[in-house]
């Protein structure tokens, strides 16, 4: 497993070290508009400068602020409304259906209609970001709420659990690797739908950085910003990780 | 009380879709009429939209964009999949850059992508692949990864050839979770193309979304939407019916 791991990490390591070089070759060959792409000194020297003036606190607390909102709308209506559901297998059946299939309507068509509602600020990332995130999460609570092993629930119960207990000694370990997923990808989303929201129309955040910078013509700004903004994701993505791990052990 | 006889579930759905349109359909007078309408008059708008040539020429864009994008994200992507699934050097190398690069959000390079290939269709359908590629690519290498050896072993041995044992050992196998691939590959390639065209856009979808939103037009922009989220739903349910059909050889109902 640790040979696996340290090869998976060898060839991240890899790729990067080619893609910075080949930027480097590329953005300082002449073939390529300074515009297009600045050679990586000058983002790095733009990032540290983002940094040390603080001007990057101010996008970056918009946007997680935008996340955490719209993910905590999302995953506790997600989950009540999911558990809810699959209680009885009548309203799985009817309502399973319905949600896939609105999880199959993308989304972000419905953005124009939140700035309508709720305006050109943080309303709108969150009310979008809370409705893509929404459905992974109810369905994958579904979904593992469900399939848990019927004997399992009938033998707890006849030991005398019940309530309290039978659900979070029981139902949820059961339920939770399935669930997870959902939350996980529920997550991923949401960012996105926030970063994507940002960019399309706002007054603030991250995506509305990059989408200023490029608007400016200002090269340097731009890539630095979605450094940072591809440098959260994967934080994002290794908190996860490691969650599910530490989730799968228990 | 487990004598009461419920309705069939799709008969509830149906129902239960009903009484929510009827909710709004009632409620939405008492709103800011600028903001919302009623879907009555959203469905007359359907009408109004589609008699302007410039709307229908958007719709068609979108349809070619989104097409496009869906075709090229499926051959590129059953291509490095099939690749990486099979080849076990080509896995360890490529794949943790494949999951690496599928976890970044694409969104950050949209204002890149158009200053390189400008604010066309075409910067639709590249982004529109750069989200749909990656699923059909993890879901390629995975379908071809659960094969048992021993089939294709026992192909070989009785003398199957490799195009004998693709068609007829990989493909049934692979077949039903490709589907499944191809529908996220669907709902991605929508995400992209659809994020593209709101954030800027000449003469697409995004230029109505945008002109419907800034003059308060309600209806036709809920009629745009309903259009455009009645289309990605038939194609949703197409795939899910080729799915089940290409699953049917497990046996399994």
């Amino acid at each position: 497993m640790s040979v696996a791991r340290s090869a998976t990490r060898l060839a991240i390591l890899g790729f990067l070290i080619v893609l910075i070089l080949a930027w480097q070759v590329a953005a300082t060959s002449g073939h390529v508009s300074g515009i297009i792409l600045p050679p990586p000194l000058s983002v790095a020297a733009e990032m540290l400068q983002l940094v040390r003036t603080g001007a990057v606190l101010a996008p970056f607390r918009i946007t997680v602020f935008e996340v955490a909102i719209a993910y905590l709308i999302a995953t506790s209506c997600g989950l009540l409304v999911g558990y809810a559901i699959s209680r009885a297998p009548y309203s799985v059946r009817v309502f399973e259906p319905l949600l896939s299939t609105l999880f199959a309507i993308p989304a972000i068509l419905l953005y124009p209609l939140y700035t309508l509602f709720f305006g050109i600020g943080s309303g709108s990332k969150i009310a979008l970001g809370a409705t893509i995130s929404f459905f992974p999460i109810v369905l994958s609570t579904i979904t593992g709420f469900r399939s848990i092993e019927p004997v399992h629930a009938t033998a707890a119960r006849a030991m005398g659990a019940r309530g309290w207990q039978l659900f979070s000694r029981v139902l949820l370990p059961a339920a939770f690797p399935t669930v997870f997923a959902g939350l996980r990808v529920g997550l991923t989303l949401c960012f996105l739908s926030v970063l994507g929201g940002e960019t399309i129309a706002s007054f603030g955040g991250l995506g509305h950085e990059i989408a200023n910078a490029a608007a400016d013509m200002d090269p340097s700004t731009m890539y630095a910003y979605i450094v940072i903004v591809i440098a959260l994701a994967a934080a994002l993505n290794i908190a996860l990780s490691r969650g599910a791990a530490i989730g799968a052990r228990e | 009380m487990k004598n009461l006889r419920l309705p069939s579930a799709g008969v509830t759905r149906i129902a239960l879709v009903a009484v929510v349109l009827v909710i709004w359909q009632i409620a939405a007078p008492y709103g800011n009429p600028l903001f919302i309408c009623p879907p009555s008059s959203a469905i007359i708008a359907i009408g109004h939209i589609l008699s302007n040539p410039a709307v229908r020429g958007a719709l068609f864009t979108l349809a070619w964009e989104l097409g496009t994008a869906f075709v090229l994200s499926i051959v590129l992507g059953l291509g490095i999949g099939l690749l990486l699934g099979l080849s076990k050097i080509a896995r360890e190398a490529l794949m943790p850059i494949v999951l690496l690069l599928y976890a970044t959000p694409q969104i950050t390079i949209l204002p890149v992508l158009i200053l390189i290939v400008g604010i066309g269709p075409l910067s639709k359908v590249v982004f529109g692949v750069t989200h749909g590629f990656f699923p059909v690519v993890v879901t390629a290498a995975a379908s071809v990864q659960g094969v048992r050896p021993l089939l294709m072993t026992s192909a070989r041995s009785m003398g199957a050839n490799p195009w004998q044992r693709f068609r007829y050992v990989l493909l049934p196998h692979m077949l039903p979770s490709f589907f499944t691939g191809m529908r996220l590959c669907l709902t991605a390639v929508l995400l992209g193309v659809l994020l593209a065209e709101l954030f800027s856009s000449t003469n697409g979808i995004g230029q109505f979304t945008t002109t419907f939103t800034q003059t308060f037009d309600a209806p036709d922009l809920f009629a745009l939407i309903a259009l455009i989220a009645g289309g990605a739903v038939v194609c949703n349910e197409a795939l899910r019916v080729l799915e089940r059909r290409a699953s049917r050889w497990k046996g399994t109902s």
